[in-house]
């Protein structure tokens, strides 16, 4: 067991194996600083998981390309997603941002060159007065970190509670209060930080579905957007609405 | 130290259209040039496949780099500048092989007669007092007369497909190709503008309503209307483009090369006259000088203003004694004003928004410059109209009637059934020269290699904010009589301000064009005054900024220019036109 660094690997118990290797691993297990409420905590969230998963695991192939890359936090997390699906709600239309896996395409990409605005100039001195996103001294990812943490400091403050478990009118009078620019956020006004979930929400929903969103193209199909047509010569000049079934960039691009 | 390589006949910083096609000149006159492109090669191998609207309009993929250089911008002359620090403010120039001739949707127009001569016409019309004390109007020192061959030889390189614009003076010949398809959208506003007594003609397009081969052999392919032109390589060789045209042309020459990864960083010059230029390779860090017996300039205007104040030539302009050239008369199309638009919603009309091409839409020039009579009207210039079918993509086009949330469940349900039933009309005004709008290099802020970044000063206007409501109404009376349910016109305040959104893609002026060496940087074959083996080309040789776009005449006075290098490096060098002294500004 020493060696066994594949905590995938059932063991003959049939103990959750994913359980002990994380007690082994991060070596909390031996107590100490970390604290019985934190190492609580996680240990009831993962078992939670499993029991309300367990179906899905069994009749549904599991997405491996969901996972948090650059969230570290659980509760930042679920933040993220009550407050995109409240911009993009699910409706007669179709899936809200949770269902179009919004929030994972906003993980994705504030894990990459973009969350850390490699193409743009960094060096100082910084405005100092009514920081936007692309002026703020913060990258997009701090962003996002001390937005949805603010999210969760208002709705405590107002409702005695985390946003994630608030009611949606509640959700959406916090999300009012920052789009008016009426929290006071370090480093970027809220209404601005508001901008750029707004402009990332309706990103996941409507790009390739390859970034992680959009998914099964269901963006595209609830705006009748063809995605990636080569050609429209032959219709351009249609009088009457052409509806098409989508086209996403994996069966457009070309592939060996 | 730098390297020093053996010298070439000719350098030219940059690959776009301006440097390319003095490139593709140069090359079949037998003359050795080296062209300095400081971002990668591409070409339509990378384009295939490239329909990802978050990669190239949200992440501005082929836009340049800022961590390596930006602008800083601030509007008075006592305050210090902050840097313009991401695309996603607004995109403000192209970069790699081709530069932003690669990713233009291809509209093409020619500029005004009265254009070139605006001074002089306006004055000779309405008298000196129209013009406003702090407005710096100024003549080119060329006609349109002297300009119109080489706008047609520019339409034939990229094979033009096109229509006689009614109420522009008759061209010498038609276009090589005809018009581009008509969509119902276009045919919608052609109707409604017909009625109202208005002249609305199809827009020339570079992109290609047929193959086409151009006179120097080169093909460029059928438009596949598949929507993805601006801010796209062409999926199909189906836009003019420099790489597919002027820098294929320079390539089957092997006294031309293009070097990549080349970020030019000072032209080197003795006892007045240029020796070359000194570059670093990026993908080494090693410095170069590259000596030639002439230099141009051929890059985005703020690469020639910079790359001219960095090196010290010419008088760099002063805008507290209204003196000095290098910097002067900056204007651009307001991305935050002229580019507004006014948006029709219509509930019981669907159209395929979704399909279409850069260049593919109906205009009219009912409204311009000469059209319109200023003396009752509180702006000068005037403006164009027209509706277009560029492909609306998804993360862009949820556009909603004035009055709806921009979030939530009503704004979902509204902003997908408007997706194909809004249709927007665009103005484009005139934008003239200011005293205080202008470049120079920034105190505080430096690049990469420890130089100072371009810093531009500037402010909007009455005139600017004026004509633009003046064009959003008669942009609504369209609308209204193509049948829109709601339209929303956008509010300009008077607080409405130059900021780090106003730079458009159509920037120009710093290096302008003159018969004037007080007032102007260059003369009409684009050749600097104070050095006379330096050619400056693009939209920085402006002294103003037309209603239409600008490629057309960089596309043509690069030809002017090209032809004025070569009289230059066959005969005994000099001035190829003598200063006048004498004109005011």
């Amino acid at each position: 067991m020493a060696n066994d660094n594949n905590i995938n690997k059932q063991n003959d118990e049939g103990v959750d194996p994913t359980r002990r290797k994380f007690l082994k691993n991060t070596g909390i297990a031996l107590g100490g600083v970390a604290g019985g409420s934190l190492l609580g905590g996680l240990l009831v969230s993962q078992s939670g998981n499993k029991n309300d998963s367990g179906v899905k695991e069994s009749e549904s192939q599991d997405d491996y390309s969901e996972a948090r890359m650059f969230f570290t936090r659980f509760e930042d997390f679920v933040v993220l997603e009550q407050a995109t699906e409240r911009i993009y709600p699910e409706d007669d239309n179709g899936p809200g941002a949770i269902g179009l896996g919004v929030p994972y395409f906003i993980d994705k990409q504030l894990a990459g060159k973009w969350g850390v605005n490699a193409k743009d100039y960094r060096q100082g001195p910084f405005k100092d007065s009514n920081p936007t996103a692309n002026t703020s001294s913060l990258t997009r990812g701090d962003i996002f970190i001390i937005g949805l943490r603010k999210m969760n400091e208002v709705s405590q403050k107002k409702f005695n509670e985390t946003f994630n478990k608030l009611e949606a009118e509640q959700q959406d009078e916090i999300l009012t209060d920052f789009s008016n620019g009426d929290v006071k956020m370090k480093g970027i006004d809220s209404n601005h930080f508001f901008d750029l979930l707004l402009s990332t929400t309706l990103e996941g929903a409507y790009s390739d579905p390859m970034y992680g969103g959009n998914r099964n193209m269901e963006g595209w199909k609830m705006k009748e957007y063809p995605g990636s047509v080569a050609s429209y010569t032959d219709m351009i000049e249609e009088k009457e609405f052409v509806k098409m079934d989508p086209i996403s960039l994996t069966n457009y691009q070309q592939k060996s | 130290m730098a390297k020093k390589l053996d010298k070439v006949d000719v350098v030219i910083v940059g690959s776009g259209w301006a440097g390319g096609t003095a490139a593709a000149e140069l090359s079949k006159k037998g003359y050795d040039v080296v062209c300095l492109e400081r971002g990668k090669d591409h070409s339509t191998k990378d384009f295939i496949g490239a329909k990802d609207e978050l990669k190239y309009s949200r992440r501005r993929e082929m836009f340049q780099d800022l961590s390596t250089e930006t602008l800083t911008i601030r509007n008075e002359l006592d305050e210090v500048a902050t840097p313009h620090r991401s695309n996603e403010t607004n995109s403000i120039n192209g970069t790699d092989t081709g530069g932003s001739g690669v990713h233009w949707n291809g509209q093409i127009y020619r500029w005004l007669p009265t254009d070139f001569e605006i001074r002089s016409k306006t004055i000779e019309k309405y008298g000196e007092d129209i013009i406003p004390e702090e407005m710096n109007l100024q003549d080119w020192g060329i006609t349109y007369e002297e300009i119109e061959p080489y706008y047609d030889k520019f339409e034939e390189t990229i094979g033009v497909s096109g229509e006689q614009d009614p109420l522009r003076p008759k061209m010498s010949r038609p276009f090589p190709n005809p018009p581009m398809k008509e969509t119902p959208t276009m045919a919608l506003f052609k109707k409604a503008t017909e009625e109202m007594g208005y002249h609305p003609y199809h827009m020339a397009s570079a992109n290609m309503s047929q193959q086409y081969e151009n006179p120097d052999g080169e093909t460029i392919n059928a438009c596949a209307y598949c929507a993805f032109c601006e801010q796209y390589g062409c999926d199909f060789g189906a836009k003019a483009d420099p790489i597919l045209t002027v820098l294929s042309t320079a390539r089957k020459h092997d006294n031309f090369e293009l070097r990549n990864h080349a970020y030019v960083v000072r032209i080197l010059h003795e006892n007045g006259r240029a020796t070359g230029v000194r570059y670093v390779d990026t993908q080494t860090g090693l410095e170069y000088e590259q000596p030639a017996d002439l230099v141009v300039v051929g890059g985005y205007t703020f690469t020639n203003n910079r790359l001219l104040l960095l090196s010290k030539i010419g008088k760099p302009y002063d805008p507290v004694a209204n003196t000095g050239v290098i910097g002067r008369n900056l204007t651009t199309h307001f991305a935050n004003l002229t580019h507004l638009r006014v948006r029709g919603f219509f509930d019981d009309k669907k159209f395929n928004r979704y399909a279409g091409a850069g260049a593919l839409g109906t205009t009219m020039d009912d409204f311009n410059i000469e059209q319109l009579d200023h003396t009752e009207l509180d702006f000068l210039h005037g403006f164009l109209v027209r509706s277009t079918q560029l492909g609306s993509r998804p993360i862009n086009n949820n556009f909603v009637p004035d009055g709806t949330p921009t979030w939530g469940q009503e704004f979902k349900e509204k902003s997908l059934f408007y997706t194909n039933r809004n249709l927007d009309i665009q103005i484009q005004n005139g934008v003239l020269g200011y005293r205080n709008n202008y470049l120079d290099l920034d105190p505080t802020y430096k690049d990469v290699f420890g130089d100072p970044l371009l810093r531009v000063t500037a402010k909007i206007h009455d005139q600017d904010r004026n004509i633009v409501r003046y064009a959003h109404q008669r942009a609504k009376e369209i609308l209204e009589k193509m049948g829109a349910d709601h339209i929303n016109v956008p509010e300009i305040t008077d607080e409405l301000e130059f900021d780090d959104t106003s730079l458009g893609d159509h920037t120009c002026g710093g290096v302008i064009m003159g018969d004037n060496p007080e007032i102007s940087a260059v003369n009409n074959y684009s050749q600097l005054w104070d050095m006379e083996n330096v050619f400056v080309l693009g939209a920085s040789s402006f002294p103003h900024n037309s209603s239409s776009n600008p490629t057309n005449t960089v596309g043509a006075l690069a030809y002017r220019a090209s032809e004025g290098m070569i009289e230059y490096l066959e005969g005994d060098g000099g001035l190829l036109i003598e200063p006048k002294e004498k004109s005011k500004n």
